[in-house]
C-alpha cells in the first residue's frame, strides 16, 4: 500500500496548492501508516523533483518525454492510472485545479475508486469507514462523503491545507509508461498563460469588484490595490455579464469559488449567490457605501464608505505599509 | 451532427441550503429546482451548432419523474428530444454509467455536460464519462466551435486558457462564456409538450461513494466596522490583528 500525489505543473514549476496538496497526502500516508509516491508529467528539473520531498514524498516519479510536454487528459489519466498500479497505491491526490478537475473523474473511472472532489480537510478513517468532508451547493455547505471503494481519488481544493515543510529530499526515478495511441486524439493548438498575473483560483488575496464601481474605466484602482497586495482581481456576476470584466474573473454560484485568506469585496452587495462562492475565505473585508448590504452580514471587516473614497486611501494606506515592512 | 447534452435538476440558485434528518438530508421543502444553468449553456450551445438543420439535440437525465418538468424546460430551449433514466442519481458515477450505456447504444458525435452542477459541483460526470467510452474529455471549457468532424475548444487554465483541437466523439463540459443562455419562446413551450420524451430503465451500478451527512459553513462574529475617514486603519488590522497581509 501506498498514497500516490499527483504534481501539476505550471510551465515546468510547481505552486503552492501543490506544495499543500503533498503536505495534505504525507498526512494521509501517516495516518495509513505508509509511503508518500509522488508523480510528475512533463519538463521539471531535478532540484525542483527532489524539492517535493521537503513537503513529504519519500519518492518521486518523474514521466519527462515529448508526446506527454503538456496536458492531454486522457494520456496523464493513463499514466497516474498506471503508477497508481504499479506503486500498489489505494488512494491518489491531486490539487482541485483546473486540469486536476479533468483527471480525478478519468483516474477514478480506471482504477474503480470512489472520487471525493473539492475535499476541504483530512479523511477520517475509522476501520473500513473512510470519509472526507468536501464542499457543497456552490460553497453554501458541505457535505461529509464516504468512499466505500478500496481504491480512492481524492481532489484537493487549493488554500484549504496548510504547507508543511520537512527536512528531506525525495528520491527521483525515472517513470515511463506505454500510452495507447487513442489517448492522444485531443490536440493542443495554442497555450496562453499570462504570468505576471496572480491566478484566481488559487490566490491568497483576491480584491473583487462589484457594480458599485460604475463601470470598467474604474477599475484601475481595484488593480492597483490587487497589484500591491500581491492579490487577484475578481468581480461579481453582473459585472462580467455586463462585460466590464471577463467570466474568468466572476467568483460566486455559477462563477467561480475561491478561499482565500482574504477576500476584500468593494461596491458588492453581497447576493447569495456571489456569497457561495466566497464562503470559505478565511478573512472578508466589505467596502460599501450602503449600510444595509447584506454582504456586511458575513464579513469580518467593513468599511461603510464610497469606494471611491476609501480605495485610494487605502492604496495609501498599503503603499506606506510596504515602505515601513 | 448529433449531440447529447446530460442536464440535472438543481436546487434554484437563491435557495438557502438547509438539511433536516439530523442533518443527513437535503431540505427540498419549498425549493424550487431548475436547469442545472451550466447545463442551459452546453444546451444553448448544442442548439446554436445545430441550427438551420446541421443536426440533431437530444437532452438526457438521470431522476425520477420530479424532475419532469426541468426536462420540458429543455425542449422547450430547443432540443429535439430527451430522455429520462428512470433512478436516483446516487452519485457521478452512477449518473456516467447509465449515460455512457445510452451513449453507446445511440452514437452521438458530441457529447455536453456543465462543467458542474451547483448542487454536489462535482465536475466528474464528463471525464468519467470519456472514460466509460474510452474517448477525449475536456472538463472546463469556455468556448466551443465545430469544423467537419473535429471541435475547436478553449479549455480555461490557472492564469490563462489553452485551445485545442478534438476529433469527434468527444465530451465536454461548459462554462460560462461558451453560450448565452436562451429563453424558451411561447413556440418552444408549446412544442416541448409533445416533442418525445423517453423513459428508460437504469442499468444496475456498483457505486463507490455515499454522502454521509451535511453542515453549513460555522457563522462568523459580528462584523468590524472601520470608519471611512480612517480607511487606512483597515491595513494595520489585516496585518496585525487578521494577520492575512
Amino acid at each position: 500500500m501506498s498514497v500516490l500525489i499527483y504534481t501539476e505543473n505550471a510551465e515546468g514549476k510547481f505552486k503552492k496548492s501543490i506544495f499543500e496538496a503533498v503536505s495534505y497526502a504525507r498526512a494521509i500516508a501517516d495516518q495509513a501508516n505508509t509511503s508518500l509516491v509522488a508523480i510528475s508529467i512533463g519538463n521539471v528539473n531535478a532540484d525542483q523533483l527532489s524539492a517535493l520531498g521537503k513537503y513529504g514524498a519519500d519518492k518521486v516519479l518523474n514521466v519527462s518525454n515529448d508526446k506527454l510536454k503538456n496536458f492531454i487528459n486522457q494520456a496523464y489519466a493513463s499514466v497516474i492510472a498506471e503508477a497508481a498500479k504499479k506503486e500498489n497505491a489505494n488512494i491518489v491526490v491531486l490539487s482541485n485545479s483546473f486540469s486536476g478537475r479533468g483527471l480525478a473523474p478519468r483516474i477514478g473511472a480506471k482504477l474503480e475508486a470512489g472520487v471525493a472532489d473539492g475535499a476541504v480537510s483530512l479523511p477520517e478513517i475509522s476501520g473500513d469507514k473512510f470519509t472526507v468532508k468536501k464542499t457543497a451547493f456552490s460553497g453554501k455547505a458541505f457535505a461529509t462523503v464516504q468512499l466505500t471503494s478500496p481504491n480512492k481519488v481524492i481532489a484537493l481544493t487549493p488554500n484549504s491545507y496548510q504547507v508543511v515543510e520537512k527536512q528531506a529530499a525525495g528520491k527521483v526515478e525515472d517513470f515511463t509508461v506505454e500510452n495507447k495511441e487513442s489517448d492522444f486524439k485531443a490536440m493542443i493548438k495554442e497555450i496562453v498563460r499570462s504570468t505576471d498575473k496572480v491566478s484566481l483560483p488559487d490566490a491568497e488575496i483576491v480584491v473583487s469588484g462589484g457594480r458599485g464601481l460604475k463601470g470598467p474605466e474604474n477599475w484601475g484602482m481595484i488593480e492597483e490595490l490587487a497589484n500591491l497586495l500581491g492579490a487577484a482581481t475578481a468581480c461579481s456576476k453582473p459585472v462580467s455579464d455586463a462585460g466590464w470584466r471577463p467570466h474568468s474573473e466572476h467568483v460566486g454560484q455559477t462563477g467561480i469559488a475561491v478561499s482565500p485568506n482574504l477576500y476584500i469585496a468593494i461596491g458588492i452587495s453581497g447576493a447569495i449567490q456571489h456569497l457561495a462562492g466566497i464562503s470559505s475565505s478565511k478573512v472578508i473585508v466589505v467596502i460599501n457605501k450602503d449600510p444595509e448590504a447584506p454582504f456586511f452580514k458575513v464579513a469580518d471587516y467593513g468599511i461603510v464608505g464610497d469606494a471611491f473614497e476609501v480605495v485610494p486611501k487605502l492604496i495609501t494606506a498599503v503603499k506606506e505599509y510596504k515602505a515601513s515592512a | 451532427m448529433k449531440i447529447l447534452v446530460c442536464i440535472s435538476n438543481v436546487p434554484d440558485t437563491t435557495t438557502k441550503i438547509t438539511f433536516t434528518d439530523n442533518n443527513t438530508q437535503f431540505n427540498t421543502n419549498g425549493v424550487q429546482f431548475i436547469l442545472n444553468p451550466y447545463d442551459e449553456i452546453a444546451l444553448s450551445r448544442a442548439i446554436e451548432l445545430v441550427e438551420g438543420g446541421k443536426g440533431t439535440v437530444t437532452a438526457i437525465n438521470v431522476g425520477e419523474v420530479n424532475t419532469e418538468a426541468t426536462i420540458r424546460k429543455a425542449l422547450a430551449i430547443g432540443a429535439d428530444d430527451a430522455v429520462r433514466v428512470n433512478a436516483k442519481p446516487h452519485d457521478a458515477w452512477f449518473v456516467a454509467c447509465q449515460v455512457a450505456q445510452y451513449a453507446k447504444q445511440n452514437a452521438f458525435d458530441l457529447i455536453l455536460t456543465g462543467r458542474e452542477s451547483i448542487d454536489y459541483n462535482g465536475s466528474k460526470v464528463a471525464g468519467m464519462l470519456g472514460e466509460l467510452l474510452d474517448i477525449p474529455s475536456v472538463s472546463i471549457i469556455k468556448k466551443l466551435d465545430v469544423e467537419g468532424d473535429k471541435g475547436t475548444v478553449e479549455r480555461e487554465i490557472e492564469g490563462g486558457k489553452e485551445v485545442l483541437v478534438i476529433p469527434f466523439p468527444f465530451v465536454a463540459g461548459t462554462a460560462e462564456g461558451v453560450a448565452e443562455p436562451k429563453i424558451p419562446n411561447m413556440r418552444g413551450i408549446m412544442s416541448a409538450r409533445t416533442k418525445p420524451l423517453n423513459v428508460i430503465d437504469a442499468v444496475e451500478v456498483k457505486t463507490f461513494s455515499e454522502i454521509i451527512s451535511y453542515e453549513t459553513p460555522a457563522p462568523r462574529g459580528q462584523v468590524k466596522l472601520v470608519q471611512a475617514d480612517e480607511s487606512g486603519k483597515l491595513i494595520t488590522l489585516l496585518h496585525t490583528e487578521a494577520r492575512v497581509i
